[in-house]
């Protein structure tokens, strides 16, 4: 009798254990982002409340699994790292709690509010913004000649430019650079895409070139392809090549021109407990003031999606070169970009996806 | 013997009848065998029959659209899409007051996602309505004809209506039209335009790269099964260990030794370009492409043709190639006519596990595919982990599950599922 009253109370105890709040489950994207992300925000805060942080790297099939694990029932997740794209389809699905980003985040140091130190980035009710990232190309300094490409047409110019160049396999960003280069105006591009001639235009001019792409879905092609010489130029995360560029010192260089903003940033999941739910919000708040923001940027070259974070900016901490010219905010990079249209993906993503994949095919 | 004839019937010790005993005891037996599989049943039941069941399920399922919008659903019943002209006010009240209850529950946008799949547009059109209705009062804002065009122009547009309309049954059969490029409309099933086509294309370069692949890991496997057969036991180990090792490395890291492999700066164009055979300016393209889906795959699936093929070879007796040699057969006509014939079963199980394995391929033609070497279970990640269209993902799947089983079916009329075996 004693003995089973013990076993009862340790089991009970233990599960308990298991429940309460001293774990968080944070979901992100792995390699050096995860990474940046435990030194500036995970070790700082488990330091400062004792809360255990477990990394799970699912951000990429985050959005399925999410919404298997609420259909199921059983939300594992506290916090996850998404794009901003994602958070809105998650939001879309209720399956991302609402934010009230005055109540539910912190103020920067000089009292302005959330909402305002963010201001547009906050591009979804269940979205809470950490970096700014862009999507752009890096090309082989030792493969382009003399006149190193300083248009983003250079990509559409095979006759200057001989050679092999490597774009993502979706329409995303391709389609809207196919317009630029086909002569349409930045401020045109979505309302041209909009339509069904619009659609062609892009893929026509993409046509131009397609025997001349190596198309890719993970973010580490382009950096290994350039590296290997398999390619001439080629779009990623401008993340991804300055890790190429200034860590691994590979014989490649950046071209800003018309890259393409996006955001990435925090979601919580709904079906948490109240008390999981808390945990997740006071984490959001610590991980996303002005001074954790900037402290990122020591780690990797993401801009920090708080305007008074900025000033902050340092070095890196390995390397200790100066972090903010390596900022896609950057004035000097950032003389001509494009911000991700997200309403306009929302909405025409299956459907030119679909074209976009039948012509590919072709 | 008389004194074992009885009038009666038979009896067992415990006195009932011989037959009542002998039934019980096999129950009995029967009970316990089935105890014993009971874990794998219950297993196998809810990992395998259960998902594959809900996710033949969820390619027809489509409660949304009614469960959303009820009163709009029934008021809209009195509708006629052809009629070309918009519906009453009296369906613009009711969805009001579905929205009403749809925006406080926040489940408009998610209608709004899954009406998108049929009609672009749809999403931004309820997330961005959804807020204004919110604030709409259904008694004293009437009437809301007007007032919900002014909030978004789609509302007064007739095919946004016919399309709450044509997929607002229960059970659809729109996600198994979209599996094969065609469309629910308001006239009935019609093709998607022909610059969205693309599924019935993927679905069948799925089966004749799988073909393909199938035949060359016959041709490849052959031989080899045939030496791991045929050679002393000693070279015989060795050379299985070498058919095996691949087993022993990540899946992932093969497919990615493939790149380096055939990459145009890879090893084979810089050899061939050492040697001369190749021009530098004109390396081989052999990757991201057909072709890298059809080395690569080969390689990964080829011990699933040799094993199956060894095993049955290893039960061929060598003395029957010895007696037709006797007989004065050539070599080559004693291989063709005596031992190719009864290592037949093995080529067949091979190729069935090969075939299969190939035709749900996502991971290889994903990295080394390119464009025209993807398989239609690309297009299935996309369905279920981006697009979150998991309808559409389900009859796809569900199609795949048939072509599988239709496959499965003919062969074993044409060879006969009894002419496989894994050994013995």
């Amino acid at each position: 009798m004693k003995l089973s009253t013990s076993i009862l109370a340790l089991a009970a105890a233990s599960v308990a254990g298991m429940v309460s709040a001293q774990e968080m489950t944070i979901v992100s994207w792995g390699g050096a982002y995860s990474e940046s992300q435990k030194r500036a925000y995970h070790e700082p805060y488990s330091a400062n409340t004792g809360v255990t942080i477990i990394n799970d790297d699912s951000s990429a099939e985050a959005v399925a699994k999410l919404r298997a694990m609420n259909e199921a029932g059983n939300v594992t997740w506290d916090v996850v790292d998404v794009v901003a794209a994602d958070a809105i389809r998650l939001c879309d699905e209720g399956l991302a709690l609402e934010i009230n980003a005055d109540e539910q985040l912190a103020p920067a140091p000089d009292g302005t509010s959330a909402s305002e130190d963010f201001g547009d980035l906050i591009v979804s009710d269940c979205f809470i913004p950490q970096i700014v990232y862009s999507t752009t190309f890096g090309y082989r300094t030792d493969l382009v000649g003399d006149t190193p490409p300083t248009d983003v047409c250079a990509v559409f110019d095979t006759a200057t430019y001989p050679g092999m160049r490597s774009l993502e396999k979706r329409p995303i960003n391709n389609m809207e650079w196919a317009l630029i280069c086909d002569g349409v105006a930045f401020e045109d591009v979505y309302d041209v895409l909009e339509t069904e001639e619009g659609q062609e235009q892009a893929l026509a001019k993409l046509d131009t070139i397609k025997d001349s792409v190596i198309w890719w879905s993970a973010g580490a092609d382009t950096p290994q392809l350039l590296a290997d010489g398999e390619v001439v130029m080629g779009s990623t995360y401008n993340g991804r090549l300055f890790s190429l560029i200034e860590e691994q010192n590979q014989p490649v260089a950046m071209l800003w021109d018309a890259q393409v903003f996006d955001l990435d940033g925090w979601i919580i999941p709904t079906g948490l407990s109240e008390e999981r739910t808390q945990q997740a919000l006071d984490y959001i708040y610590f991980a996303t003031d002005t001074q954790r923001l900037a402290d990122q940027a020591k780690y990797i070259s993401y801009g920090p999606a708080r305007a008074s974070s900025a000033p902050l900016v340092g070095t890196h901490a390995d390397l200790g070169i100066e972090m903010a010219p390596h900022m896609p905010t950057d004035p000097e990079n950032s003389k001509r970009t494009f911000l991700y249209n997200y309403e306009f993906w929302a909405d025409y993503r299956d459907d030119i996806d679909a074209k976009f994949q039948a012509w590919l095919s072709q | 013997m008389s004194d074992t004839t009885q009038d009666g019937p038979m009896l067992a010790a415990d006195g009932t009848t011989l037959k009542q005993s002998l039934a019980r005891s096999l129950r009995r037996e029967k009970m316990r065998a089935l105890l014993l599989i009971a874990p794998l049943l219950v297993f196998v039941f809810l990992s395998f029959v259960v998902p594959i069941v809900s996710m033949l399920f969820r390619s027809v399922e489509n409660s949304i659209v009614q469960d959303t919008l009820p009163e709009t659903v029934a008021a809209l019943e009195n509708w006629d899409a052809q009629s070309g002209e918009l519906p009453e006010e009296e369906v613009y009240a009711a969805f009001v007051r579905d929205m009403l209850v749809a925006v406080d529950a926040k489940t408009h946008t998610r209608l709004g996602t899954r009406l998108n799949y049929e009609e672009t547009g749809m999403s931004s059109m309820f997330r961005r309505s959804g807020r204004q209705i919110g604030r709409l009062d259904p008694v004293d804002d009437a009437p809301f004809k007007d007032t919900l065009i002014d909030i978004h122009d789609g509302w007064g547009e007739v095919n946004t209506w016919a399309v709450i309309k044509t997929h607002a049954v229960p059970y659809t059969n729109g996600y198994f039209l979209n599996a094969v490029d065609m469309q629910r409309t308001p006239e009935g099933a019609q093709a998607q335009p022909e610059s969205k086509q693309i599924l019935v294309k993927l679905f069948g370069r799925t089966l004749y790269m799988s073909l393909v692949i199938t035949g060359c890991c016959i041709l490849l496997g052959y031989p080899i099964a045939f030496l791991l057969a045929n050679l002393p036991m000693r070279s015989a180990n060795l050379l299985m260990i070498l058919v095996l090792l691949p087993f022993w490395t990540s899946l992932l890291v093969r497919t990615s030794a493939w790149k380096v492999m055939l990459q145009q700066q890879g090893v084979i164009n810089d050899t061939l370009v050492w040697l001369g055979l190749v021009d530098d300016a004109a390396r081989l393209i052999i990757i991201n492409n057909q072709i890298g889906t059809i080395v690569a795959m080969t390689h990964i699936l080829l011990p699933f043709m040799i094993l199956p093929m060894y095993s049955v070879m290893q039960t061929i007796p060598p003395t029957y190639v010895r007696a037709a040699k006797s007989l004065g057969a050539t070599n080559w006509t004693a291989f063709w006519r005596v031992y190719f014939p009864q290592s037949i079963p093995g080529i067949g199980a091979g190729s069935i596990l090969v075939f299969i394995l190939a035709i749900g391929y996502y991971i290889t033609p994903e990295i080394v595919g390119g464009t025209q070497g993807v398989f239609i279970s690309n297009r299935i990640a996309y369905h279920i982990s981006s697009s979150l269209n998991w309808g559409l993902a389900a009859a796809l799947g569900t199609i795949l599950l048939a072509a599988v089983l239709i496959l499965y079916w003919a062969y074993d009329r044409i060879v006969g599922i009894d002419n496989v075996k894994l050994g013995g």
